[in-house]
């Protein structure tokens, strides 16, 4: 891998790039990541990655930007996925697990031929693992785009996510149409893996999407809470990230800088260690459960909403 | 108003009524699981769909929910058929919260879904929602534990934040499936007392099912008794006797009341059938 630019942090435009392309992915991951693991469909997010590597792959060997590549392969699997019902039912775990096992089966022989056909090794690593700095500044407006599609459908269906969470049946009995709900929201998920692969590669795009919004759930108690400090906790690992990848060319080997991905992976890893030292706090035992502070019932029957 | 041919333990079908089933059937994957099924309810009454697992009670609420199409027959809210609008006065309470423990959604949360959770778009917090989820909240005694993560409450507080939950929303008439499943006998009778509050005050009609009946003899006005797919309504001294229930499963049924609680027995020695 060769990270070829000047020292001079800000002032390299593959570092700028980067620091944008970094925003953009780890707010879009850190709040559609929350939504993933209340609706417990971080397998789901999961599969999408395997199957978007082999979209990648796919891209790289036809010669075309890989994130177009990572977003058709992940809505296909996106649809695939909704058809045969994976993230309803458990039980689907090895249909499913024979269908990535192909994806990524396809994804070797496309970088295999890739190889060959072009006589570089670095194409394969930025598949699986990502290098943010080779991102060319003219994919930015797609993906800054992508991301804010993926976001405004989050933010539209939100209460939606958040009541099926609670129980689909309620949701259900409200006249919310869980099925379409479910089906945009992966649609939504399918966005953000892909533009998680594009900075820190398909393989590991599941970290930026898993690692920030857990560290959030285990130290916050609301969902609107848990949605900031999860893309703040992306945002922060990302751009430290970037930081030390810069800062790494100067280390052994010299000259050769250290992925991103690696900073990023061990930065989100350290991030969640984090908030398990944070002490939860029990719950103070509870009153009976008529409490002080209330109003008698008689009170309070006739305001109007 | 069809002509309603009176049989024994069979409610008449009142004009008045909030709730009325008129001959409510239910098909489900080619197996007629309910047929025939007839009952009212009126405004602020208390009612029990009472029996075994497997006769259809839920089916009966999902029914009344909309959520399942009768085969044949009709549920009027209000004299009208159920649609869009009319479906809004009806408060539903599932069994249970799928939700994990570590999840940061608060009881508050949870209630405050209750509101417009089924909408798009935001929810923008304000002084108005705050107060109308307190008042909920108080309304069933949760106020204690507003701020803890709702996976973390007990059976029988989660039931109370899902019943704030469906009481935001001003409902006419609540729904319940099965909320004293799984309660200590403390929770249990708690939960009757906020209900049955609900019902008295605030002249909310309240139909929940339950397998047991006990725990309801003091509250209920009447009882929807299901069983063999089918139903018996009216008030419980009149529906849940040996003769009516024999009627009812289709097999030699006894009713054995013993200090104001309700046993029903299998009427063969061989086949015992003891309900709570």
């Amino acid at each position: 891998m060769h990270y070829l630019f000047e020292p001079g942090l800000l002032s390299s435009g593959p570092v700028r790039t980067a620091l944008i392309v970094g925003t953009v992915v780890a707010i879009t991951s850190g709040v559609i990541g929350v939504f993933t693991v209340l609706r417990g469909q971080s397998f789901a997010g999961h599969s999408l990655a395997d199957v978007a590597t082999t979209g990648g792959a796919g891209a790289f060997l036809v010669g075309i930007n890989q994130f177009w590549g990572f977003l058709a392969a992940g809505i296909a699997a996106a649809a695939l996925m909704e058809a045969i019902g994976v993230q309803r039912r458990r039980g689907r775990d090895v249909a499913t697990g024979v269908v990535l096992g192909a994806a990524l089966g396809a994804a070797a022989l496309f970088l295999y031929l890739g190889t060959l056909h072009t006589a570089t090794t670095g194409a394969s690593f930025t598949v699986l693992f990502g290098s943010i700095f080779v991102v060319s500044p003219d994919t930015v407006p797609a993906l800054a785009a992508s991301g804010v599609i993926a976001l405004l459908v989050t933010a539209v269906l939100s209460r939606t996510l958040l009541l099926t969470s609670v129980s689909p049946d309620l949701a259900r009995a409200r006249g919310v149409n869980v099925r379409l709900v479910g089906i945009a929201y992966l649609g939504a998920l399918a966005v953000s893996v892909s533009l998680a692969a594009v900075a820190i590669g398909a393989v590991l795009s599941t970290a930026l999407l898993i690692g920030p919004s857990a560290t959030a759930l285990r130290v916050t108690k609301s969902p609107a809470r848990a949605m900031a400090v999860s893309a703040l906790t992306g945002l922060a690992v990302t751009w430290l990230g970037i930081v030390l990848a810069y800062d790494s060319y100067y280390w052994p080997p010299r000259g050769h800088g250290w992925p991103v991905s690696f900073f990023v992976v061990v930065l989100v890893l350290a991030a969640y260690l984090l908030s398990y030292a944070r002490p939860r706090r029990r719950l103070a035992p509870r009153s009976p459960h008529e409490e002080e502070g209330c109003e008698p019932v008689s009170a309070l029957v006739a305001p109007e909403v | 108003m069809h002509d309603v041919t009176e049989k024994p333990a069979r409610d008449a079908v009142r004009q008045a009524d909030l709730l009325q089933l008129d001959g409510v059937g239910v098909r489900l994957g080619g197996r007629q699981v309910l047929s025939d099924v007839t009952f009212s309810l009126g405004k602020g009454d208390f009612a029990g769909i009472i029996g075994p697992n497997g006769a259809g009670k839920t089916t009966l609420l999902r029914v009344i929910l909309g959520l399942i199409e009768p085969s044949g027959g009709r549920v009027l809210l209000d004299g009208e058929t159920l649609h869009h609008k009319n479906k809004g006065s009806i408060g539903y309470v599932p069994q249970k919260l799928v939700i994990d423990p570590d999840m940061p959604l608060r009881a508050r949360d949870v209630v405050s879904l209750g509101l417009d959770g089924h909408r798009l778009g935001f929810a923008f917090p304000s002084r108005q929602r705050r107060e109308l989820v307190e008042r909920a909240l108080c309304d069933v005694g949760a106020a204690g534990y507003a701020d803890a993560r709702v996976g973390e409450l007990s059976g029988g507080e989660q039931q109370r934040v899902l019943i704030a939950h469906a009481l935001i929303s001003r409902p006419r008439l609540l729904l319940l499936d099965e909320p004293l499943a799984n309660l200590d006998l403390r929770s249990e009778q708690e939960i009757v007392a906020v209900l049955g509050k609900l019902a008295r005050e605030q002249e909310i009609s309240v139909l929940l099912s339950a397998h047991d009946m006990n725990p309801l003899l003091g509250v209920m006005d009447r009882i929807v008794y299901v069983a063999n797919g089918h139903a018996a309504a009216g008030p419980a001294d009149e529906v849940v006797t040996s003769d009516g229930l024999t009627r009812l499963y289709g097999h030699r049924v006894d009713v054995i009341r013993v200090h104001g609680r309700v046993l029903v027995v299998a009427g063969e020695p061989s086949s015992f059938d003891v309900k709570g």
